[in-house]
């Protein structure tokens, strides 16, 4: 095409490169991880929306899903597994025990995974439809897309 | 067959034993500390052949003005029968024989009790917290065990706005 350009600004490009190839780290501890499996399996099918690499190292993972209940035993895991993704990273907490504790508000389990690590997105629910969960992730690439670069950084 | 149960446990343990239960499919049986390991024993061997320790918990039944309890649930392969036997235990300072030595599942199961209601195993191997980390105070499932008690394993950071 000779002649031809387009324009676009940087952030909005990178952001649209990022929304549509996240790669998950699934932290998968409880019953949620039923709806995790049916959301991302070919019925409701998380790769539609460019979600659906699943990494088994949190190094090479930018989302991580956090479901189930976090309990404090574990909570040292979760912060390790967080610390140990490189930036541009994302967290989704997934279902109502991730979100705020839940039913457990006990001895036992953390009141919510945002007293661990920074959370972006909550899904509720216990545990959430697929629907919630799809609906979940497109907020997040809405977010993700109206990111601005030094946003991160000043976060943590 | 329940009624023979009764009969042949009074008989062998004339002493520290009451039957308290003989309804069928819900004996029980209570057995002082100091003969525990003794009735756990012989119910183990044959006649009455208890081979499985299926579980083993406690009660905190301090607000009732008792002290902790015991609770084993043994069952009979051979005779596809069940028994538990309840042992009372003090409010203060709970201490009952391990039954490591019998049942090798009593491990664990007894490190659990420690860890919740604080017991104390006398002869356990190895006996430390199992469910919840170190550095962990008290024994949740105390009844004087505050309900909204928190002790964090890690500093909590204040959740964005």
């Amino acid at each position: 095409m000779k002649g031809a350009f387009i324009t676009t600004r940087f952030e909005h490009m990178l952001g649209w490169a990022r929304k549509y190839s996240l790669f998950q780290y699934p932290f998968i501890t409880a019953c949620c991880g039923i709806e995790y499996m049916s959301t991302a399996c070919a019925h409701y099918d998380l790769d539609r929306f460019g979600a659906g690499l699943t990494r088994f190292s949190p190094r090479q993972a930018d989302m991580l899903l956090v479901v189930g209940t976090i309990t404090q035993k574990l909570a040292p895991v979760l912060k390790t597994v967080y610390d140990q993704m490189t930036e541009p990273k994302w967290v989704v907490a997934f279902g109502t025990c991730a979100v705020s504790g839940g039913i457990y508000n006990n001895y036992a389990v953390v009141q919510g995974i945002d007293r661990l690590i920074p959370v972006d997105i909550y899904i509720p629910g216990c545990p959430p439809r697929p629907e919630a969960v799809l609906d979940g992730l497109i907020k997040l690439q809405e977010k993700i897309q109206n990111e601005r670069p030094e946003w991160r950084w000043r976060k943590t | 067959m329940a009624e023979n149960l009764s009969r042949v446990l009074t008989e062998r343990f004339p002493s520290g034993l009451e039957v308290l239960s003989d309804a069928p499919g819900d004996e029980t049986v209570a057995v002082g500390e100091a003969v525990l390991l003794d009735a756990m024993t012989w119910l183990k061997g044959r006649p009455l052949d208890y081979a499985m320790l299926l579980d083993l918990t406690c009660l905190d039944e301090r607000p009732l003005g008792r002290g902790f309890t015991m609770v084993y649930h043994l069952l009979s392969l051979s005779r596809n029968h069940r028994l538990r036997v309840k042992v009372a235990l003090a409010a203060d300072a709970p201490a009952v024989g391990s039954l490591t030595g019998l049942w090798k599942n009593a491990d664990w199961l007894e490190r659990e009790v420690y860890d919740m209601f604080g017991v104390q195993f006398t002869g356990h191997p190895d006996l430390r917290r199992i469910l919840m980390y170190e550095g962990f105070e008290g024994h949740p499932l105390r009844k004087d065990y505050p309900l909204r008690k928190r002790q964090p394993r890690l500093k909590e950071r204040t959740p964005d706005a």
